[in-house]
């Protein structure tokens, strides 16, 4: 994964918890623009040893910067208040932009649903449709007073005869803005939502019950595109007798690596069939996709690039 | 392995991917990533995107002759528009980093600049704009790049071959199959539904991020430098593989052919592009190279032969193995 190192440029409060950052290459030296990204990406932003995934607002072509909105929540890991914190100038690590909640470029239309600060990914969607001429229609749910980004979306939608926007203060008149507009697409259109989980629940329940294909509902679902980290376990050689540790977040196959046991490897993620390594006890978490259903059952091989164990020790031929 | 390099080394041989690590092929997801070099015993290649070498306006012209012959090299589903622009920024922002000397790119919002010293031509143009450039996005990036070009669309959880120019195939037709889900475009390629690995290599390519560059090679034989090997000029080139393997002249004419291709997911519009590079060596360039001889020769005796069929190379294959392994 590429890692960028970037210093914050701004800092502020656009809505009453939600501050935006904006961050910026850190020397002039650099080459200004920053990797493209597709719209509805996010980045993995480092901070008091978590890492935590913020969606990306602009419209990912060609950016001078990097823009979140973050959301503080005083009962959650502590993420949002350490980025609340960024001071001007501090430097952050971040991973390159991901996709996991992109457009679909053969949509006649686009319905997009946000509730709160699910509104991120969906303005990155919406500048994208201002961008290319799409037609789209936002419905965004917001506590009055409370939300996110609404004059740049207004002023949006009021420049481009494509864009349509409805804004919701009251879950009722939401549920009801909503029903009608689920029935009112043309057909061809892809629904994209983002929001709190029963916020999202309660929309594909309803896109549902208006006979809505499940291939036309899109959810925001964070770190989909990625494998979690993993439980540590240790991997032990039979053939040499040593124990090789892997922590969390380390692959099997780089913690063999970092121990001077060479694999064999190409694509590092699942699919090549190269890093295929015997198992002679134990039961692999396999989480690869070149392995048969069978070869996964019988629990004699694993692709250490990406599978782990299921137990604290594994033992494997080498 | 005997490897003593020839004196001279044409600089084709010096940068040929030599595709064969092993004495036997099988298809594999044979994926890895990009700009890793490799060395051969005749040089190197690998440590770029884009290959430009000597022969890139002779290629570029020849190109340019089949699209005026053949407009349906080029297709593009209305969908990928985005798609073929993403593609035309993100192969000249290679080629500008790639080669400074020759290339340059600059843009400030939609107004881009573009310098190609190579072939001595300099524009300007609108992103978004198809009528700013000539042939549109995707037309003009075709006459920048000695590569074909795949565009896939990712979406119902598969890919889709809906855009592209290729004028090099190797025995496929852009035009008919333009529109195809990457499996069924696959469909007539023995063994691999059984081996489930087109599937996985769907899988694989669905899964790629940005800034995640990958490539593979493909290979098959050709009569004659022929670049376009397209259905369309079939009745011209098919005859060619009867006749060929008879002549005495047959390692002058037969040509080993390998395709590299990167993978490469578009930034900006998520689309996945193929970019194909298409090598040709005659069976004497690669006979200067003792191992490649040996190992060529080993590989075509050894082929199974549904995929010497599906290759289209049976009816000549054993000969040139003979001529690799005995002469």
């Amino acid at each position: 994964m590429n890692v960028l190192e970037l210093a914050v440029a701004d800092s502020k409060y656009i809505a009453p918890d939600i501050r935006e950052i904006v961050l910026r290459r850190i020397s002039a030296g650099q080459q200004e623009v920053l990797p493209s990204y597709i719209p509805g990406s996010h980045i993995v932003i480092e901070c008091g040893g978590r890492a935590n995934a913020y969606s990306l607002t602009g419209s990912g072509d060609s950016p001078e910067e990097y823009r979140i909105s973050v959301q503080l929540r005083p009962d959650g890991r502590g993420g949002s208040s350490a980025v609340h914190r960024f001071r001007h100038g501090e430097r952050v690590k971040v991973s390159g932009p991901r996709s996991a909640f992109p457009p679909v470029a053969t949509a006649r239309r686009h319905l997009l649903i946000a509730g709160g600060i699910g509104i991120t990914p969906i303005l990155s969607h919406l500048r994208a449709a201002a961008a290319w001429g799409r037609e789209a229609e936002l419905l965004y749910s917001f506590r009055p007073g409370h939300a996110a980004h609404l004059e740049d979306i207004r002023a949006l939608c009021g420049s481009s005869p494509s864009l349509f926007l409805m804004e919701f203060t009251e879950r009722k008149a939401f549920r009801t803005g909503l029903a009608e507009a689920l029935r009112r697409q043309p057909l061809g259109t892809h629904l994209h939502v983002c929001g709190p989980l029963g916020f999202m629940d309660s929309v594909i329940a309803e896109a549902r019950s208006a006979c809505w294909p499940e291939s036309r509902l899109h959810l925001e679902a964070f770190g989909a595109a990625d494998l979690d980290p993993g439980k540590p376990f240790t991997a032990h050689l039979a053939r040499t007798g040593r124990s090789v540790d892997v922590p969390s977040g380390t692959s099997l196959l780089e913690a063999l690596e970092n121990s001077g046991v060479p694999v064999p490897n190409l694509c590092r993620q699942g699919v090549c069939g190269e890093c295929r390594i015997p198992v002679s006890k134990g039961r692999p978490e396999h989480r690869d996709l070149y392995l048969s259903e069978s070869d996964k059952a019988a629990n004699t091989t694993i692709m250490c690039c990406v599978s782990r164990s299921h137990e604290p020790h594994l033992e494997l031929e080498l | 392995m005997n490897t003593a390099l020839p004196a001279t080394l044409d600089h084709r041989l010096a940068r040929f991917p030599f595709p064969f690590p092993e004495d036997a092929y099988r298809y594999s997801a044979n994926v890895e990533p990009a700009l890793t070099t490799v060395a051969t015993p005749a040089g190197s290649w690998g440590d770029k995107l884009i290959e430009i070498d000597g022969d890139y306006r002779a290629e570029l012209a020849e190109r340019d002759a089949i699209l005026r012959r053949d407009p349906s090299r080029l297709a593009l589903l209305d969908h990928m528009r985005p798609a073929a622009w993403d593609a035309l920024l993100t192969v000249l922002e290679t080629l500008a980093s790639e080669y400074p000397e020759d290339m340059e790119f600059s843009r400030a919002g939609r107004a881009c600049r573009w310098n190609n010293r190579l072939l001595g031509e300099e524009w300007e143009f609108t992103v978004g704009d198809d009528s700013s450039l000539p042939g549109g996005p995707l037309g003009f990036l075709s006459s920048q790049v000695q590569e074909d070009i795949v565009l896939l669309d990712q979406r119902e959880d598969a890919l889709w071959l809906d855009g592209g120019v290729v004028t090099f195939a190797a025995d496929w037709s852009m035009g008919f199959d333009v529109g195809m889900r990457f499996l069924e475009v696959h469909g007539p390629v023995p063994r691999i539904r059984e081996e489930e690995i087109i599937t996985r290599a769907q899988q694989f390519l669905m899964r790629l991020q940005p800034g995640q560059d990958y490539r593979r090679s493909n290979w098959t034989m050709t009569v004659g430098r022929r670049l376009d090997t397209s259905i369309e000029t079939y009745p011209e080139w098919g005859p060619d593989r009867t006749s060929v393997a008879d002549d005495p002249a047959l390692p002058a004419r037969l040509h080993l052919r390998v395709e590299v291709q990167h993978l490469v997911r578009l930034p900006r519009s998520g689309a996945l592009m193929f970019l194909v590079r298409t090598h040709l060596a005659s069976l004497e360039e690669l006979a200067t190279v003792p191992a490649w001889r040996e190992r060529l020769g080993k590989v075509l005796a050894e082929l199974p032969e549904d995929m010497a069929d599906y290759k289209g190379i049976s009816r000549y294959r054993h000969a040139a193995s003979r001529w690799l392994l005995g002469a």
